[in-house]
């Protein structure tokens, strides 16, 4: 399937060009400007004195000596913040009985997990301020701690938040179709209990907050690396009672974010009301330890799943119990309870079936909080529902690509509506299922596993297929009362030398949108791309939006700048029809120049239209008003997300003697809709397939007994390096979304969403002739020989 | 403010003259014993694109050339890099030496965040400076203590080795 060929497919249009970033050049140069670069006058910087303990009361708190020393300029409690800063909680209306204790910047008498942020120091300079932290003296008294899943759940444990009856944040159940029924007339049943770890997004910078209240303006300018710096703008105005103009957010060069830089954050909160206090710009950047202890972690999941299949195969039921563990509260303005939600909502979403029944339950637990972070949900919605499907294929004797293609939803089927509630407005999984068969020479791969199999060499083949929620509109956030946007706004400008300026709401994480959105502004105007500048990321200056997160940059953001580039170009034709005595509908631009839309004939520069609207509007009929600056707003309406699809592939290796998994190859076949720029798509898969992967096999935060990480550093706690991941191979299929002109979707989280699935998958084909299984994810070398019974 | 102790005083105070050759410049500071050389060039010189990313040289981000070979500035004192020549990415930028090789991730967008990319080139330079012709398979092995977690390292590995192709063809190495 292909997109129809619309005026965005013209020869020479940037839309579906590979082109570079315009803005990488600077960050190869060493030229990045990111907020722990960032240094301003009178600047002073804060330290936090962490809680050792994973519960405990705090009796006292002793700051004498750390106030004395030379340098330190103020030491700072959660009473003292208290009285600058409102309390927010983590929870959203339509998740209907979620519950999460209110929280401040640093606690006032309890803290709920180990190294949450107790005291604050400013100083000097870093090295005096962490001086100071060891001069002060905190007094605990333990309280009884729940660390794991099963120990929060069972009757008497003991409350991590006193005075609620039990450790549930939020429970939630879907119900449809004839679930019992289906079961009880089942030609085969298969069922599995699986476990994801926790992991952590660990960007290579760190988080890092740059607060400067000016007391004198009554203005707080924060430069936060961040996603989204509008809802920071938002929420530092409320919860520290400033007017709203008088807040700046400005989010520059960020080096990696993967939505764990947009959520609230303690210390952060701690930082702007610092400055409040002291009148001086107040800088904060996490080392990597408190990077681990601090920012959020992901995933954390215990489901019991199982399906029912007829006797050919067909699935005809899925029942689901998702246990997630969330750390002692709900994340803040996000909530905590939207990953599991998606998995509930995300499991089966490929197939036909009717028959659905979940049930979530989220649990506070003395760790560290879990929230949002890359592919929110889908790597446990897809992991759960595609080992499932390679069970029974096992079973039936099916191929793992001959069941799923006899169970996925015809691509001409659609518009479909999920069990679950969520509506597809055209996916392609047919297409793609085929394209993959293709693409990693299934049937070669599958004979060369034969052949090393007789030679002792365990090879393993894995698929996984997967729906990614993109564009998603008010339905997200906004209807359970956060104020997150789900729209986006842009101001395009012909500046007076006919170049083109475009400050936009949604923001660069070097993912390419301000590449992507010069791509669209100089396609849809007509001049070439280094004639157009974008700007981003500053509340001061760009138009209040979204931004960027849930893979809505490309799909909101780029029609945004579509929508507004087309009204400032029809500005700028009606001004050119005045000058050349034509009607608007007879010119055209392009490459800078208003052509004969017909003949395309030259008849004058868009420079030239700028020198008489800017300078010489005295040789305009009288009457005339110039518009050459366009502010332009666009909300997604029509379908509630805009649903993508796709499907994953891999080889890899089991060394049964070692446990140790080699990957070899890893394939995916993705549907984003109409593709801006293939090479930064591609990108963006290749990137998170191997964030997928380092979850797959590396990844995991380990707690002790007591609630301690015990491996909160980058020699402890494994990502994905160069040397093991494997070379990725990517082929697109295209189905636009129809509720856009652009017709683009998301593509950020499809690599992370089916990558671990995909690996879970092989390393059970692999490990199948020796009687083994996995459904622990990440899979380490301990637990393939636990599985073999060597260990 | 009153009362802090005589021993405090003297440690924030204690500094030490140390001079290096940054980037073909000789440049003096004074630094605390304890800071180590990535903060002297981040903070002191204002060389700010040198990161750090995890203090314990298990990233890479961090990496400059001392004497010709690529360094953890954060596993380095300050006082300990006294006498030697540093060449940051602003110094390997500006007189050309790794100008080919940022055109090519540049072509190839073997960057996302950029927060990796400075110490990724050291690292690839330096390889390139030892060995003509890796294969990908040796400049994923050379490149096994540099983190990114944007790209998955494929289009770094292209970039590499597209530089790499070119230098051997045109004789440069």
């Amino acid at each position: 399937m292909s997109a129809p060929l619309t005026s965005l497919d013209r020869p020479n249009s940037y839309i579906g060009r590979s082109v570079p970033r315009p803005n990488a050049k600077r960050l190869l140069a060493g030229r990045g400007r990111y907020v722990s670069d960032l240094r301003l006058p009178r600047m002073l910087h804060a330290a936090f004195l962490r809680s050792p303990h994973a519960h405990a009361k705090i009796l006292s708190i002793n700051t004498d000596e750390a106030r004395a020393l030379e340098g330190v300029h103020l030491v700072a409690t959660g009473a003292d913040l208290a009285k600058i800063c409102t309390p927010w909680t983590g929870t959203l209306d339509h998740f209907k009985g979620m519950t999460s204790a209110p929280q401040l910047p640093l606690p006032l008498d309890r803290v709920v997990w180990a190294g949450q942020a107790v005291v604050a120091v400013v100083a000097e300079n870093r090295a005096i301020a962490e001086d100071a932290l060891e001069l002060i003296e905190v007094d605990y008294e333990d309280l009884p701690i729940v660390v794991d899943i099963d120990g929060a759940r069972e009757a008497g444990s003991p409350p991590v938040n006193p005075g609620s009856a039990s450790n549930v944040c939020f429970r939630s159940q879907l119900d449809n179709g004839t679930v019992d029924d289906a079961f009880a007339h089942a030609a085969h049943v298969v069922e599995e209990e699986f476990s994801f770890g926790r992991h952590t997004a660990v960007t290579l910078e760190p988080r890092a907050i740059v607060a400067d209240y000016d007391p004198a303006a009554g203005m707080l300018t924060v430069h936060h690396g961040t996603q989204t710096p509008y809802q920071f703008q938002d929420l530092y105005s409320r919860h520290y009672g400033i007017p709203e103009a008088r807040v700046r957010v400005i989010a520059t060069d960020i080096g990696g974010s993967f939505g764990m830089k947009l959520h609230v954050y303690h210390e952060d909160m701690a930082v702007v009301g610092l400055s409040i206090l002291l009148g001086r710009p107040v800088k904060y950047v996490a080392d990597r330890i408190e990077s681990f202890v601090s920012d959020i972690h992901a995933r954390d999941h215990r489901v019991r799943a199982r399906m029912a299949l007829d006797a050919k195969g067909e699935i005809l039921a899925m029942d689901v119990l998702d246990l997630t563990a969330i750390g002692a509260f709900s994340t803040y303005p996000r909530t905590s309870v939207v990953e599991g939600n998606q998995v509930i909502r995300l499991i089966g979403a490929p197939y036909r079936f009717r028959n659905y029944r979940a049930t979530l339950e989220v649990i506070f637990q003395n760790k560290v909080q879990t929230s949002q972070y890359r592919a929110v949900g889908h790597p446990i919605a897809c992991a759960v529902t595609e080992r499932l499907v390679d069970m029974a294929a096992s079973k039936l004797g099916l191929d793992p690509f001959a069941i799923r293609a006899q169970n996925v939803i015809a691509d001409d089927a659609y518009p479909q509506t999920s069990p679950t509630g969520y509506r597809f407005e055209a996916l392609s999984h047919q297409a793609c299922l085929n394209r993959l068969h293709e693409l990693m020479n299934y049937e070669g791969l599958r004979a060369e596993q034969v052949d090393l199999r007789k030679r002792g060499v365990y090879r393993g083949i894995g698929i996984a297929t997967f729906v990614e929620i993109t564009n998603p509109s008010p339905a997200f956030y906004g209807v359970g009362g956060a104020r997150i946007s789900s729209q986006d706004g842009a101001i395009v400008s012909l500046t007076p030398s006919g170049e083109v300026r475009c400050l936009i709401s949604v923001t660069e994480q070097g993912q390419g949108t301000e590449a992507i959105i010069s791509q669209i502004v100089a396609d849809q105007l007509g001049l070439a791309q280094e004639h157009v500048k974008v700007i981003t990321g500053d509340t001061e200056v760009t138009p209040h939006g979204g931004a960027t997160w849930a893979c809505r940059g490309a799909g909101i953001g780029g029609e945004t700048a579509l929508q507004a580039t087309r009204a400032l170009k029809r500005n700028i034709l009606e001004i050119a029809a005045l000058i050349l005595q034509e009607q608007p509908s007879a010119l055209d631009i392009i490459d800078g120049d208003v052509v004969d839309a017909g003949t395309r004939n030259q008849r004058m520069p868009i420079a030239e239209i700028a020198r008489i609207a800017y300078f010489r509007s005295d040789t305009l009929p009288p009457g005339t008003q110039a518009q050459l600056t366009v502010s332009h707003h666009f909300a997604p309406q029509g379908y509630p997300f805009a649903f993508t699809n796709g499907i994953q592939g891999c080889s890899l290796e089991v060394d049964v003697d070692t446990g140790l998994i080699k990957l070899l190859k890893h394939f995916i076949v993705e549907d984003c809709g109409r593709v801006i720029n293939p090479m930064l798509v591609d990108e963006q898969l290749r990137g998170g397939i191997v964030q997928g992967l380092g979850a797959a096999l590396f990844e995991e935060c380990r707690y002790s007994e007591t609630g301690q990480l015990m491996n909160g550093s980058l020699a402890d706690y494994l990502v994905p390096m160069p040397m093991e991941m494997p070379d990725i191979v990517i082929a697109h299929v295209e189905t636009p979304t129809a509720d856009t002109e652009l017709g683009a979707k998301g593509v950020g989280e499809a690599g992370t969403a089916a990558a671990s699935a995909c690996v879970l998958n092989a390393v059970n084909d692999a490990l199948a002739p020796l009687g083994a299984t996995i459904n622990s994810i990440p899979i380490t070398p301990a637990k393939v020989l636990k599985a073999l019974k060597r260990f | 403010m009153s009362g802090f102790g005589e021993a405090h005083l003297e440690d924030a105070d204690e500094t030490v003259r140390v001079r290096f050759v940054v980037n073909d410049r000789k440049v003096a500071c004074e630094v605390a014993p304890r800071e180590t050389l990535v903060d002297c060039l981040r903070n002191e010189l204002e060389l700010t694109g040198t990161h750090a990313g995890c203090e314990m040289g298990a990233c890479g981000a961090c990496l400059v050339q001392i004497d010709g070979r690529a360094v953890h500035s954060c596993l380095m004192l300050a006082v300990q890099a006294d006498g030697a020549r540093i060449n940051t990415i602003e110094g390997l930028t500006e007189n050309g030496a790794i100008a080919d090789l940022q055109a090519e991730f540049h072509r190839r967008n073997a960057l996302q965040c950029g927060f990796c990319t400075p110490g990724m080139l050291i690292n690839a330079h330096e390889l390139l400076s030892q060995m003509a012709q890796p294969s990908r398979e040796q400049i994923r092995d050379a490149l096994s203590g540099n983190y990114c977690r944007c790209t998955g390292y494929e289009a770094i590995v292209d970039a590499i080795d597209t530089v790499a192709k070119a230098r051997s063809a045109g004789g440069t190495t």
